[in-house]
């Protein structure tokens, strides 16, 4: 059995000669990417990976140590949300579908060179394809919209944003009480499966509200997350069966986690500059 | 819950775009006509154990209910802001939800005649038509339907999914649809969580081969 910090090393090497080629991805949602997350003690559930793969290049004989993605926990305990969203929600919701969704992705992984040695911002954008998605983006895509869903929220949430995002908010959307009425709204008209998303856009340098139907994330037109609410219906129905409007509510009201909003929002600034003054033209 | 008889026929006649037929409380409001919630033909717990009685009702009173409320709301705007889009929306809808309605009941028996037949000869047998299905529905992403439908023009079965409410028309004019399941999440997700496949594997229990026979008849006679 491969010690934890030995997989670590392969892995950060590894990584490093992957992305030595590509350009730093510019929109992982969090500030620490995948691969920096496994040099801290990991909070993940389950990790797979080593697999030993005899490789024979000539006269080379090296051991490749294969990588697959781990199941990310959310930053809380399955039961901390209650009674807001109840702790059995969250285990057939993470625990079932996330899961599936993850472990579908690596089985896809394993069959593909190419799409393996990206990073999974990346890779969600690699596999969206411009539009004609390819058969793991579906998977890779939810696999991030859950992470990002998960983190979005937190036990003691809702409330009002604070500081640097409100006064964002207050700038783009005239006041936060006209943002949560359109939020709100975006959510109660999304039609069949899918996702509502605060984000960032990079060139209007506004704050949007987005609509995705199914899997698909706002990465993929380039914008930064902010935070999402999954309309899945798997995502409310165990709760509030087919009342959205006090599923969307009880989000806005007591799970959405503003700090979640304001890290990402520090982040976005560094590729969106919000502060450009207005220089008059003499 | 009051039971009205329902004739197959009657259902089987109903069109796309609503009119018609038993089912429907058509009350003219200033020239406009008015939906009601049409309603089953059995009791709620009488597909129990595969679909339970609480995601019946649930399904019908609330969703299919939604359905039709906002059909009517859209019939409203249409006089005023031609709220086409909406309303066509709706009306797809509709349909599909009404002829879900009328597709499962029955027992399950399988089918006989003439569709028994065709399902033999295009699928090889029954058990992997079923299998089809299955396989068909829970690779469907998101939410949707799955049908087994009768390609008119060339007298063949297919098995076809559409998305959200789309009904089968959406791909293609010449399909007439035999049986329709509903694989959106709350169709299922109070007995079965997310295990679609086990749903799809005992609807098989409680769908109207019957009514499919029927309509298969009614075109090749």
């Amino acid at each position: 059995m491969i010690s934890q910090t030995f997989y670590c090393e392969m892995l950060s090497s590894l990584t490093r000669a992957m992305l030595s080629s590509s350009s730093p991805p510019p929109s992982s949602h969090l500030l620490l990417t995948h691969s920096s997350h496994c040099l801290k003690t990991p909070n993940l559930s389950h990790r797979q990976c080593k697999q030993q793969k005899r490789w024979t290049h000539g006269s080379q004989r090296a051991s490749r140590v294969v990588a697959y993605y781990g199941l990310k926990e959310p930053p809380y305990k399955l039961d901390a949300l209650e009674p807001y969203m109840s702790r059995r929600t969250l285990e057939v919701h993470w625990g079932g579908h996330h899961r599936n969704y993850l472990e579908g992705l690596n089985k896809q992984l394993e069959k593909s060179d190419i799409l393996y040695g990206y990073t999974f911002d990346e890779l969600v954008k690699a596999t969206y394809n411009n539009g004609n998605p390819l058969p793991e983006f579906n998977n890779a895509a939810q696999v991030w919209n859950h992470d990002f869903f998960w983190e979005s929220m937190q036990p003691g949430g809702g409330d009002m944003p604070k500081l640097g995002v409100l006064e964002q908010i207050e700038k783009d959307f005239g006041s936060y009480t006209s943002f949560r009425e359109k939020f709100i709204e975006a959510a109660l008209t999304l039609f069949g499966s899918g996702w509502v998303w605060l984000v960032l856009k990079r060139e209007e340098r506004q704050l949007k509200i987005v609509r995705t139907s199914n899997a698909i994330c706002p990465l993929v037109w380039d914008d930064i997350p902010i935070i999402c609410l999954d309309m899945w219906e798997h995502a409310y129905y165990l709760d509030y069966k087919n009342e959205r409007g006090k599923y969307v509510d009880t989000f806005m009201n007591h799970l959405v986690s503003w700090n979640a909003a304001m890290v990402r929002m520090a982040r976005a600034e560094a590729f969106v500059n919000l502060g450009e003054p207005n220089i008059p033209v003499a | 819950m009051a039971l009205r008889t329902l004739s197959r026929k009657s259902l089987a006649g109903l069109t796309r775009n609503g009119r018609g037929g038993l089912g429907f409380g058509l009350v003219p409001v200033r020239g406009l006509k008015t939906f009601t919630l049409p309603d089953l033909p059995y009791d709620y717990g009488a597909l129990e154990p595969s679909i339970s009685r609480e995601i019946m009702e649930i399904h019908h009173l609330k969703h299919h209910n939604t359905y039709v409320d906002n059909f009517n709301k859209a019939l409203d705007n249409l006089e005023q802001a031609m709220d086409t889009g909406d309303s066509s929306t709706v009306v797809k809808l509709q349909s599909a939800l009404k002829f879900n309605g009328g597709g499962l009941e029955g027992g399950g028996e399988p089918p006989k005649g003439s569709l028994g037949w065709e399902v033999d000869n295009q699928f090889g047998s029954l058990q992997s038509l079923k299998q089809k299905m299955m396989v068909e529905g829970s690779a469907l992403q998101g939410s949707g339907w799955v049908w087994l439908a009768l390609d008119k023009d060339q007298k063949k079965l297919s098995v076809e999914c559409t998305a959200n409410q789309d009904p089968l028309i959406v791909k293609g004019a010449n399909y007439v649809p035999l049986l329709g399941i509903d694989v959106w999440e709350h169709a299922y997700y109070l007995q079965y969580k997310n295990v679609r496949p086990d749903y799809l594997k005992y609807i098989w229990e409680v769908v109207n081969w019957k009514y499919a026979s029927e309509v298969y008849e009614k075109e090749y006679p």
